[in-house]
């Protein structure tokens, strides 16, 4: 794992290194533009949650982060977006390390058809970040019990990862994430097809991990952006309308459109 | 039999000949599994074999051995004087009972001097007497077994001469001119290179050309154009194939007519579009949440494809290959262009050797004038469609056993 100096948690206040620093982004699909001119900045060891309707540009924005666009033929992306200075679309940024560096967890929980060890194994392996059988039953025991799945699932590994449960399965795919040892985790609505009490499990869970990484989230929930994250961005129709401390946002928002979208009047 | 009569009319009365009328299904299964055979005790004469006493391996393969086999018969019958009645009597033996002898006596050549037991074949025609298909309505003259043949052939039958039993030529041996010792074996080795050039060109390039076309192609106007003609090629008549194999591989590549290699090179043409078509199903089957889950964890496309795409799409990959597969076992058209349906009494030994295969095997049976070969065709027509159904059930099996819910 790469050295982390352990964060003070809970000190919100104090100004937090940059991670993701992102500049003028636009990004089209075709001949249709997405995202106009968005600049924003990732903060390490925070939770940075995305909010705004459907087709605002949340998810496209998390997606370029990792490059996640790439696999998207028509796809392009203009700015720049720096990852602790290095613009990720440059030559330098291999996609592959870059992917290794930032995790992303889905929509929907997608683990694959293999078993619960296979699939937290699998990134360690790949990146060949671990080679021995002990080193990488360490790695797995870890990430499952940060993601709150090791006592669940630790008698039953050799089972298929998609005979857990919702909620497990999402904590599985977080498991999977965090055993590549990011640095920084994206979530794109990641609760957005579970039960309340998953939910809650998952919004715990993210708490947690903040201590370790620097998360961003895509959410529909406004309560959840309010109980997890710690700086909200407001998205609406590719721009971005706001930015700031979610206490703030959520209180007193500088724009009329936060205002109305926060108190329910449109989205 | 009367000359106006079609092979096809013939064919198919022979078929439910034994199958019609109060026979049960094991009677019907007697007339195409077992025949009749001598058993002959054979005087292996030094006069006749081997009149210098040198044993030259030479010599003793080109002995009259057909005189050797026929004294044993004519010592059963010593009434019989005539040039014409020896004639006769001697159409009762099969071809096959004077080379069965001379391959015992060049194999071990103390026999010479001996009195030996064999058990040669039958001929055809009386083997069709026995199993009651010549029609004794026809004037004498005329039918291929006459009332003295019939007399004869009796007689044998009850001194014990005449056995009934398994067929089991017809499993071992490849073609011949005689039906009593034509068998199917050289058509199955021809069928089983063929499928084996087949198979080894048609799966990896095809599964290679989906997994481009599906994983890595651009979207762009070739990659459409190539699409639109895969998807037209497996429309193609299977004969063009042939044309295009003769034309490409033996006329200007130079390679052998009537080989399992060039027969496999043309059905695995003919397959690729299926395996492809087949394969591209099944990859777009496989759910994009799984290829971006991978692709989230920093896997390359090569890793993403090769460790989940893959293996997750192999079952139906696997499917199509089998159906394609037993689409070129079953294709015969492509393989009269490049001369495999040329007569060949070896069993091929590799896919160099001119072969035929069983489709092309039953094509040239149903053809045959001789009678006895009718039940050989339905034979073969048996084999292979054994061959199809085990190969269809496999794909069934396969595509139940893996059948996979995301």
């Amino acid at each position: 794992m790469t050295t982390v100096t352990p964060p003070t948690p809970g000190a919100t206040t104090e100004p937090r290194r940059v991670k993701y620093s992102t500049k003028n982004v636009d990004v089209f699909y075709g001949a249709k533009q997405a995202l106009f001119d968005v600049s924003l900045d990732i903060h390490e060891y925070e939770v940075t949650a995305l909010i705004g309707p459907s087709g605002c540009g949340k998810s496209t924005y998390l997606r370029s982060l990792n490059r996640m666009n790439d696999t998207i033929d028509i796809c392009r992306v203009t700015g720049s977006i720096e990852l602790d200075g290095i613009d990720v679309y440059s030559d330098e940024i291999d996609v592959v390390h870059l992917r290794a560096r930032v995790g992303m967890v889905f929509q929907k929980p997608n683990p694959f058809p293999k078993t619960i060890f296979e699939n937290v194994a699998y990134g360690p392996r790949i990146h060949g970040i671990a080679t021995s059988k002990s080193e990488i039953d360490a790695i797995v025991e870890d990430s499952l019990t940060k993601a709150g799945l090791w006592k669940e699932v630790k008698d039953r590994l050799d089972e298929a990862g998609t005979g857990l449960s919702g909620g497990q399965q999402q904590r599985l795919c977080i498991a999977r994430a965090i055993a590549v040892q990011p640095e920084v985790i994206l979530m794109d609505e990641p609760c957005s097809a579970l039960d309340p009490i998953a939910t809650a499990r998952i919004e715990e869970l993210i708490d947690e991990l903040r201590n370790n990484f620097s998360i961003v989230i895509v959410t529909h929930s406004m309560q959840q952006a309010a109980r997890v994250s710690q700086r909200t961005a407001f998205f609406h129709l590719g721009d971005l309308v706001e930015v700031g401390e979610t206490g703030k946002i959520f209180t007193t928002p500088d724009d009329q459109k936060t205002q109305d979208y926060i108190t329910g009047r449109f989205g | 039999m009367s000359n106006t009569e079609s092979n096809h009319i013939r064919l198919v009365n022979a078929i439910y000949e034994p199958i019609r009328g109060n026979t049960t299904l094991l009677e019907a299964w007697g007339f195409y599994l077992f025949n009749q055979e001598f058993e002959l005790e054979i005087e292996l004469s030094e006069d006749v074999i081997d009149p210098s006493g040198t044993r030259d391996p030479a010599t003793l393969a080109r002995a009259n051995y057909r005189k050797v086999v026929f004294d044993a018969l004519l010592a059963e019958f010593p009434d019989v004087k005539s040039r014409g009645d020896k004639r006769k009597l001697r159409s009762m033996l099969s071809r096959g009972a004077s080379f069965q002898v001379q391959k015992l006596v060049v194999d071990d050549p103390g026999l010479i001097g001996q009195r030996i037991n064999v058990v040669v074949p039958v001929s055809s025609d009386f083997d069709l007497y026995e199993k009651g298909v010549i029609n004794k309505d026809v004037a004498d003259a005329d039918r291929r077994v006459s009332d003295q043949q019939m007399i004869w052939h009796d007689t044998l039958k009850e001194r014990g001469r005449i056995t009934t039993s398994f067929n089991t030529t017809f499993f071992t041996s490849a073609d011949s001119r005689e039906p009593e010792l034509a068998g199917i074996w050289g058509a199955v080795s021809g069928s089983f290179f063929t499928m084996i050039v087949t198979l080894l060109l048609s799966f990896p390039i095809g599964v290679a050309a989906a997994v481009y076309l599906e994983e890595f192609a651009p979207k762009n106007r070739i990659t459409q154009i190539i699409e639109v003609n895969i998807n037209n090629l497996a429309a193609v008549p299977s004969i063009v194939y042939g044309l295009l194999g003769l034309a490409v591989f033996i006329n200007f590549f130079g390679l052998p007519r009537s080989v399992p290699l060039v027969g496999g090179m043309v059905l695995a043409l003919m397959t690729l579009p299926t395996i492809i078509i087949a394969s591209r199903a099944a990859l777009k089957a496989v759910p994009p949440s799984i290829r971006e889950a991978a692709l989230g964890l920093g896997a390359s496309r090569m890793q993403v494809v090769s460790h989940h795409v893959l293996p997750l799409a192999m079952p139906g990959i696997l499917t199509g290959t089998i159906i394609g597969m037993a689409q070129a076992l079953g294709e015969t058209a492509p393989l009269l262009m490049i001369g495999m349906v040329a007569f060949i009494v070896d069993i091929p030994g590799g896919i160099t050797d001119p072969a035929t295969v069983l489709p092309v095997q039953v094509y040239l049976w149903a053809d045959s004038p001789e009678r006895a070969f009718v039940a050989r065709t339905s034979a073969a027509i048996m084999v292979l469609l054994a061959f199809l159904i085990v190969m269809n059930a496999l794909a069934v099996l396969l595509r139940k056993k893996f059948e996979r819910r995301w």
